[in-house]
């Protein structure tokens, strides 16, 4: 390393720990460019992704206004994946290849999106839950060290919030339904809650790069920690809503002020990181088959731009 | 050559693409106005194939919840920026001129509206 680039290290080091932003054109260290991509990639995939379990249910949705309501949700979760491809282009790196990566299986999505919907409850519960639980995650991130992340977030955070409210309204029309109903509820609930908590990522002794971000403020806080406030807050919810969470350990501990839980089944977990999961080879295909035959697409219209382009240049005669 | 034949043709096994060069859309930076009043404000970027697909593309993306009541798009490669390296000479003129600022000036506190 030469002096000049220890004095930008030292000087980045400086931004970062004065709380200070990283903007685009910065210098910054490879392994922080590096590490800020593979996390804002894996991000951007995991909207586009997530676009497909509760895609599944649109034209099946059992109201026009469930109907409205579930379209605008799933348009918001493209728009997160082009904000945060938009701040990956940052870094220098272009979306087209971040997609060839993703269908290449080179880069992942959040493992939760690889389990099934399989009734319209799994809709409110996937607002509610898995929503709620991207939200703990992603608030501490509108404030992180790389400026076009900590923007995209920002956005992204005020859009969830809709996202959980629909689906807790729409959960909380269900229990007050039948009891066909309420039981319909109970079995989304059981389905997803050990894989929202599994979102949080591996507990923090097999987390090799959290301390890594959280010194250069990518992270703000440990996979368990945010793991920890989201069965905190999650709790008193489902208590509102009248269902039981499927956990036999899950009780409130005094000493501590935060509740107790049972072990998370990481194997499963990392059957599901590494593609085995209920649905990954379907979320993959489709995303493939989106992409592909979508080419002919965005070729016609840089050809008609062209075109265009090539005709105005023409000088009128 | 048919495009879409070339694609819609493709079976599995074969080579994804038909060789012919994909389409790069070029990247456009997106500025929003939030309401009459207040200036043009960046708030991201998108790629589309010409202007007019730009303005649409970034009508959908940064305005899906009444954002703004005016969009500028303009094409990266238009927009010519100070460079962050020589951010302390380029800005120094400003740096040691505390006389352009009004607290520069010691006014007794009993003179009124100064």
């Amino acid at each position: 390393m030469t002096v000049t680039e220890q004095e930008l290290e030292a000087q980045f080091e400086r931004t970062v720990a004065s709380e200070g932003r990283v903007e685009p054109r910065d210098w910054m260290p490879e392994g922080y460019r590096k590490t800020l991509i593979r996390q804002i990639a894996q991000h951007a995939h995991s909207e586009i992704i997530g676009m497909q379990p509760e895609g599944n249910w649109i034209l099946r949705a059992p109201s026009l206004r469930r109907k409205a309501i579930l379209l605008a949700k799933v348009q918001d979760e493209a728009g997160h994946g082009l904000y945060l491809y938009s701040a990956t282009e940052t870094l220098g790196v272009d979306r087209g290849e971040l997609t060839e990566k993703l269908i290449d299986s080179k880069q992942k999505y959040s493992s939760i999106f690889n389990y099934p919907t399989l009734t319209f409850a799994d809709i409110g519960v996937i607002g509610w839950l898995v929503d709620g639980a991207a939200i703990v995650n992603q608030v501490p991130l509108c404030r992180s060290s790389y400026g076009p992340y900590a923007r995209a977030m920002v956005r992204i955070c005020k859009e969830e919030s809709f996202h959980q409210r629909q689906g807790f309204e729409l959960l909380m029309t269900l229990m007050a339904g039948t009891e066909a109903q309420r039981a319909m509820v109970q079995d989304a609930v059981d389905r997803w809650w050990w894989p929202s908590l599994m979102m949080f990522g591996p507990a923090d002794g097999d987390s090799p790069n959290t301390q890594q971000s959280m010194a250069w403020r990518i992270k703000r806080h440990t996979n368990d920690e945010l793991r920890q406030r989201y069965v905190d807050m999650t709790v008193p919810q489902a208590e509102a809503l009248g269902v039981t969470l499927p956990d036999p350990e899950l009780r409130w501990n005094d000493e501590r002020q935060a509740h107790d839980f049972g072990d998370i089944d990481w194997d499963e977990f990392m059957q599901v990181v590494k593609g085995a999961g209920p649905c990954n080879a379907q979320r993959l295909q489709n995303r493939r088959a989106a992409h592909e035959g979508g080419q002919w697409v965005r070729d016609a219209a840089a050809a008609y731009a062209a075109k265009q382009a090539a005709r105005a240049e023409v000088p009128a005669a | 050559m048919s495009m879409a034949d070339d694609t819609t043709a493709h079976v599995e096994g074969e080579p994804r693409f038909d060789g012919t060069p994909k389409a790069v859309w070029p990247l456009y930076e997106v500025f929003v106005r939030g309401k009459r009043g207040l200036n043009h404000v960046h708030v991201g970027s998108l790629h589309a194939p010409d202007d007019t697909m730009a303005l649409h593309n970034a009508r959908n993306l940064y305005t899906r919840r009444n954002e703004g009541v005016s969009i500028w798009v303009v094409r990266g490669d238009a927009i010519t920026a100070s460079s962050p390296d020589e951010k302390d000479p380029f800005f120094a003129p400003a740096g040691d001129k505390v006389y352009r600022h009004p607290t520069f000036y010691d006014i007794p506190d009993d003179v009124p509206h100064l």
